[in-house]
């Protein structure tokens, strides 16, 4: 509970901002059966995030990246809507892009654990080459479509609430049961601690990175779906554009060590929150918003440096005589077999 | 197909030392896709094609010999489309508005993104950050500062700047480079000495082949760390002039994903992500390979753009591939 703190204080913080510039930000109202509301708001764009978030945690957690999020996603909301346009089987044309999603998932992990390459390259691959793809798939246009039961996933309601935050509650209670109730979870924090050595415990680590990572792309999937269905059209150049670099600052402000070897599903969570509050606060509070980045950046520093033991270190120091040296837990030893 | 050439490649194995081998096979791969294009396309076998190449590449010909330094550390930088990006839109933006002298305005640009690498260089020695998030925060630090600036495009119409941009140099038989390539094979020839023949080369080298064991024979690891980002800031911001002079223009959404191209090339140049062994000659032929591929599909006609993402991606595969094979048969 200690780690989820900063990302809590943080997060409490920016709404206390919003609080402060919109009075009215807390109130969450009823309008023809539907939730309304800023905060409903923040969960309902930033549902996209928190599902590839939630992916790259499990990614993380073993030790790599996956930095072909975004083209994922790109890919996904191209199929779909190449295959909408085409014969309207919306059922058909989700299963088809999921199972492309999937299947390059499974090539991701087949180059980091079959292969063997660095994680970080073996998807940069998938990253370059997807983009291009996805306009390939999508013939280099724009594609539209028009149809009420696609537009569900991203912009429907279910029960008052918005479709896409039930999708995301479902998506984190199942991951949540999977790696907290069953073993997955600490097979996953094995393997990103020492791949070496749990695979001389017994563990299939091969599987369980393969499988982390066709993970990771389902959810890139399903956000890919969420959002060309929120804007009915699937655009192969910008959709999920840089949605890689949110979720690993996601995963990073949640808590998640870079280098592997455990994980905090909340955390992460929290993260995508912070994320997408910051973007609502700059347009709330009238900063203009071409400074989004800049803030992002600024707080990215922030955050990074408050958990580096080095910098608590140094600037804590001269503040009062700390007991506690270094965590030996921290130095991960590299086994390079 | 790999495996038949690294058993050729294998046969020389003792006149040829195996850290060349990359090197070479990106070599030999440029030479194969001009023979292929010159027998495939009329008029593309000429030097001027090649020089062409040089001439719409030169800014990432000098982003990637930053990157390679900073690869070559086992570090990443991923802020350098960014700075880019940054250093047109200053240089645009202070010779448009207050109407600043070019002389003034390129130094000033220079020691923004020498100053934002060092800063970097910085937290990631002095708080043990990774490279990857501290220059993510770069990026997006430097891509905010231009959209503060402003989010239009500036044109650029100081005399000096265009009438330097728009010079070309005569070679012999009627081929011509612009001032941008003489200074990019300038900024390759400077790296190149200072990679192989001064100490901090060395230690470079060294801080990548394992930085525990750099440490231990006293080599300066730190200040060659802050060095090398330092250098990548340098080289982005002088990459980022040459782009304004290329495009007469800053924008803020210029150079976006540069960072990649510049990484491919150096990776396709058979430098090893995990650092100490890669060659700055093998980051030219990546950035060419790469220029090639896009003068190829030009040639082409009828494939859109987008293939040339899909090609770049293949090539990376095919050459990660390569890298492996190798590093897994020396260790045998």
């Amino acid at each position: 509970m200690k780690r989820l703190l900063w990302p809590l204080l943080v997060l409490a913080a920016l709404l206390a901002v919003n609080l402060f510039f919109t009075p009215s930000f807390f109130s969450v109202e009823m309008k023809e059966g539907h939730l309304y509301g800023s905060l409903i708001d923040i969960l309902r764009f930033g549902a996209p995030l928190i599902l590839v978030s939630l992916g790259m945690t499990l990614v993380i957690a073993t030790g790599g990246i996956d930095l072909s999020v975004g083209s994922v996603v790109a890919i996904s909301g191209a199929l779909a809507c190449l295959r909408i346009s085409e014969d309207g089987g919306v059922f058909s044309a989700v299963v088809l892009a999921l199972g492309l999603c999937v299947l390059l998932g499974l090539w991701n992990g087949f180059l980091v654990a079959g292969v063997g390459i660095q994680p970080i390259i073996a998807t940069l691959i998938l990253m370059v080459a997807g983009r291009g793809l996805a306009q390939l798939i999508a013939d280099g246009q724009i594609i539209t479509v028009n149809s009420p039961s696609y537009k569900v996933i991203g912009g429907g309601y279910l029960l008052t609430v918005p479709f896409g935050i039930l999708l995301v509650l479902v998506v984190l209670g199942v991951t949540a049961f999977l790696t907290r109730r069953l073993a997955l979870g600490v097979l996953i924090e094995s393997v990103g601690g020492n791949a070496e050595a749990s695979r001389l415990a017994g563990i299939r680590s091969r599987g369980i990175v393969i499988t982390v990572y066709a993970f990771a792309a389902l959810c890139a999937g399903v956000a890919g779906l969420m959002i060309s269905s929120n804007v009915s059209s699937a655009d192969g150049n910008n959709a999920g554009l840089w949605i890689e670099l949110d979720a690993i600052l996601a995963v990073v402000i949640g808590g998640t060590s870079l280098a592997g070897g455990r994980f905090s599903l909340g955390g992460t969570v929290l993260g995508a929150l912070i994320i997408q509050t910051l973007t609502t606060t700059i347009y709330s509070v009238g900063v203009p918003p071409e400074t989004t980045l800049l803030v992002k950046a600024l707080v990215v520093a922030a955050v990074c440096l408050v958990q580096s033991p080095k910098f608590r270190d140094k600037v804590f120091r001269r503040a009062g005589p700390r007991s506690s040296p270094r965590p030996a837990a921290e130095e991960k030893v590299r086994v390079t077999a | 197909m790999t495996t038949a050439i690294l058993d050729r490649l294998g046969a020389r194995g003792r006149s040829v030392p195996a850290k060349y081998v990359p090197v070479l096979v990106t070599a030999g791969l440029f030479v194969a896709m001009f023979v292929a294009g010159g027998i495939r396309y009329e008029g593309f076998a000429t030097g001027q094609v090649i020089l062409n190449v040089f001439i719409d590449n030169a800014f990432l010909l000098v982003v990637a010999v930053g990157m390679t330094f900073v690869i070559l550390t086992g570090g990443i930088d991923l802020s350098v489309g960014s700075v880019v990006a940054l250093s047109t839109m200053i240089s645009a933006s202070l010779m448009a508005g207050p109407g600043w002298p070019p002389y003034l305005v390129v130094p000033l640009v220079l020691l923004i993104g020498s100053a934002l690498g060092l800063v970097m260089g910085y937290i990631v020695h002095a708080f043990d950050i990774q490279p990857f998030i501290v220059t993510l925060a770069g990026m997006f630090l430097a891509r905010g500062l231009c959209y503060t600036i402003g989010t239009d495009s500036i044109p650029i119409e100081d005399p000096t700047f265009t009438a330097f941009a728009q010079t070309r140099i005569d070679l012999f038989a009627d081929l011509w480079i612009s001032p941008s390539v003489v200074i990019a094979v300038v900024v390759v020839l400077v790296a190149a000495y200072v990679l192989h023949y001064t100490r901090l080369g060395r230690t470079v080298y060294a801080t990548g082949g394992s930085e525990q064991s750099a440490l231990l024979m006293g080599l300066p690891v730190g200040r060659t760390k802050v060095a090398v980002y330092t250098i990548s800031g340098f080289c982005s911001a002088l990459g980022g002039v040459l782009l304004s002079f290329y495009m007469l223009s800053g924008y803020g959404l210029h150079a976006v994903g540069m960072e990649l191209d510049a990484i491919a090339a150096v990776v396709i140049g058979g430098t090893l992500l995990t650092g100490g062994s890669g060659f700055l000659l093998g980051t030219v032929l990546g950035v060419l390979v790469l220029g090639l591929i896009q003068t190829v599909l030009s040639f082409e006609g009828t494939l859109s753009s987008w293939w040339t993402k899909i090609f770049i991606g293949l090539l990376l595969f095919v050459f990660i591939l390569l890298q492996r094979l190798f590093s897994a048969r020396r260790r045998t």
